[in-house]
């Protein structure tokens, strides 16, 4: 009795407020809408400016739309003028960025997979306090290493290397990778591994056979955090490298910042783009993995 | 031989995360914690020289720039972030249409750099041509927004573009957090009498705690470590008027070449964000062994 007169109760509750409702619901989009608008505002910006020529920038604004459909600033951005020194262009630090990328990410993905399977599955007297240890390398600043690792490049003879930053992204990336997969198998039920273990598996033969097969959404969100967190690292690019072997991200600044000619807001625009669309398109095609690291990789990391 | 490496093979295996964390982490920590006690300059010298490099810093007038920006930094761009962040997620509670659609516009800037970030943001807040332009092309003819170029407000821009970069996090964080919350509690409330705005203020809001939590440590992790936003936003000026405490660390060791004094900024650093995380992490910690 008392449930049913609290329902009826509920119900004449939610007619009365119907137009307010309706406003309401005008007010929410109306919100929504404008803050779509200024997360949208500096996207749009940068693709129809990389689209205008100098001409059209100067004589309208920043929404205008361009002429047409010109290409020339990204040809620009990318290959260069080719007039020889001082033409900086992106091409040859895109492929840096991806040498430096690719083997970062196995090397540190696959340690994470390892210590994380150690950490939850070979479980030992104060693994915890290991795990712990490992984990706050995830939150230190970055510059209370800097100067070491600078001098440790050096005396290992590759400073100023893609060689070296692959070393410098791993290491720092194994805190973060061992953390998801530490947090992924800790809820694989540990009697598999006991009955396999009975069965004369041995350690590696566990992991191959029943943990890795079921890695696959942990590996595609460790694999996207790594490439994400890599491809936009700027202060060990910067740092431990310069000239012919930086990454994509320090050649981007350099190009905005070099102050050699006329500034050329199109070409700056266009390279921004380049540098930005190999994430970008990470993000539009696995959303739901990347929010996954962020807020798993990023809540404790 | 065999054996042992058979019994202890998670262990050898462990090995290398262990040996690598211990070197590149902590060894390297106490390094530079040791080297801001010596007086090395362009190389690093080992006899001890004592506390001065401390006095010096807190004595240097761009530290202390650095320190008052890195605060005005982070308390705005905590109370933003926060602010939109929460506003967003509630707003889309609410059976939004295209609720996917918004919400990655919403997430997307997470995936750029703050080079791109910056770079992007630079070219919208220049004065000549950017936003003041085409406020003035729209008849708004004394419209003046020079912020980029103004050394009192010029900061302000960096929270701008920071914002934007960060806000959709927090609300992905908090959207994941009010979804996780039982439909139950929501209407037993409305039975009670509890109107919508009630509903959250009362009774959703408190129930976030930890995700403000959570929200606050990263925020303020980001922001005690932000160097690449004011690198491609303003090089840290006009003048030194954005300068902070990451962006003197690395000015100080490699164009000043005074090791011993960006060795103590960097400690100083790494105090303020474990000031933050140790508390986070033991009370994380907690939570795990309580559940």
């Amino acid at each position: 009795m008392q449930v049913k007169t609290s329902l009826a109760a509920y119900t004449q509750l939610e007619k009365k407020s119907k137009i307010t409702n309706l406003l309401l619901r005008w007010f929410l989009y109306f919100v929504l809408i404008l803050f779509a608008s200024y997360f949208i505002f500096p996207l749009y910006v940068m693709i129809v400016t990389s689209l205008k020529t100098m001409e059209e920038i100067r004589q309208g604004t920043l929404l205008t739309l361009p002429s047409g459909l010109n290409f020339d600033s990204w040809a620009v951005a990318w290959e260069g003028r080719g007039y020889g020194a001082g033409d900086t262009f992106l091409k040859p630090y895109f492929w840096n960025s991806i040498k430096m990328v690719v083997p970062a990410v196995f090397f540190s993905t696959f340690i994470g997979a390892m210590t994380g399977y150690v950490l939850t599955k070979w479980r030992f007297k104060g693994d915890s306090w290991v795990f712990l240890f490992l984990l706050f390398g995830c939150f230190i600043p970055f510059q209370a290493i800097l100067l070491p690792m600078a001098r440790t490049l050096g005396v290992l003879g590759i400073s100023n290397s893609i060689l070296g930053l692959v070393v410098v992204h791993t290491v720092y990336g194994i805190p973060f990778t061992t953390l998801f997969f530490r947090n992924y198998y800790v809820s694989v039920p540990t009697e598999l591994v006991k009955a396999a273990r009975i069965d004369g598996a041995g350690f590696f033969k566990i992991f191959f056979k029943i943990l890795l097969p079921i890695s696959a959404p942990i590996i595609v969100v460790t694999v996207i955090w790594q490439f994400t967190q890599i491809w936009n690292d700027f202060l060990f690019g910067s740092t431990f490298s310069f000239g012919e072997a930086a990454p994509i991200q320090v050649a981007l600044n350099n190009m905005v910042l070099s102050s050699t000619s006329v500034k050329e807001y199109n070409v700056d625009m266009a390279s921004a783009i380049i540098a930005g669309i190999p994430t970008l398109i990470v993000y539009v095609l696995a959303g739901k993995y990347f929010i996954r690291g962020l807020t798993s990789g990023a809540v404790k990391g | 031989m065999f054996k042992w490496l058979e019994k202890n093979l998670p262990k050898v295996v462990l090995a290398p995360a262990v040996g690598l964390i211990s070197w590149f982490v902590y060894g390297f920590v106490l390094w530079t914690f040791y080297i801001s006690f010596t007086n090395s300059k362009i190389l690093p010298r080992y006899e001890l020289w004592g506390v001065g490099n401390y006095g010096k810093l807190w004595a240097s007038h761009k530290w202390l720039v650095a320190v008052e920006n890195l605060f005005i930094f982070t308390s705005l761009f905590l109370i933003f972030c926060t602010v939109i962040g929460i506003i967003l997620a509630i707003f889309l509670d609410q059976k939004i249409r295209a609720e996917g659609a918004l919400r990655t516009i919403y997430l997307y800037p997470m995936a750029l750099s703050f080079i791109v970030t910056g770079t992007a943001w630079k070219w919208i807040l220049n004065p000549t041509l950017g936003i003041q332009k085409m406020f003035i092309d729209w008849g708004f003819e004394s419209f003046t927004f020079n912020w980029l170029v103004d050394r009192e407000m010029a900061i302000y821009t960096v929270v701008i573009a920071g914002v934007w970069q960060s806000a959709g996090f927090v609300m992905a964080l908090f959207l994941a957090g009010l979804r996780s919350v039982e439909d139950e509690i929501v209407k037993a409330a409305k039975i009670d009498g509890a109107g919508l705005f009630t509903v959250y203020w009362k009774i959703l809001i408190p129930m976030m705690r930890p995700v403000f939590f959570t929200s606050f440590v990263i925020l303020v992790h980001i922001s005690i470590k932000s160097y690449d936003l004011i690198v491609a936003l303003t090089q840290g000026g006009p003048g030194i008027s954005t300068t902070m405490p990451a962006m003197y660390m690395t000015q100080t060791a490699f164009h000043k070449s005074q090791v011993a004094l960006s060795a103590t900024s960097a400690i100083m650093m790494f105090m303020a964000v474990s000031a933050v995380i140790i508390p986070y992490l033991y009370s994380e910690l907690r939570r795990e062994n309580a559940s």
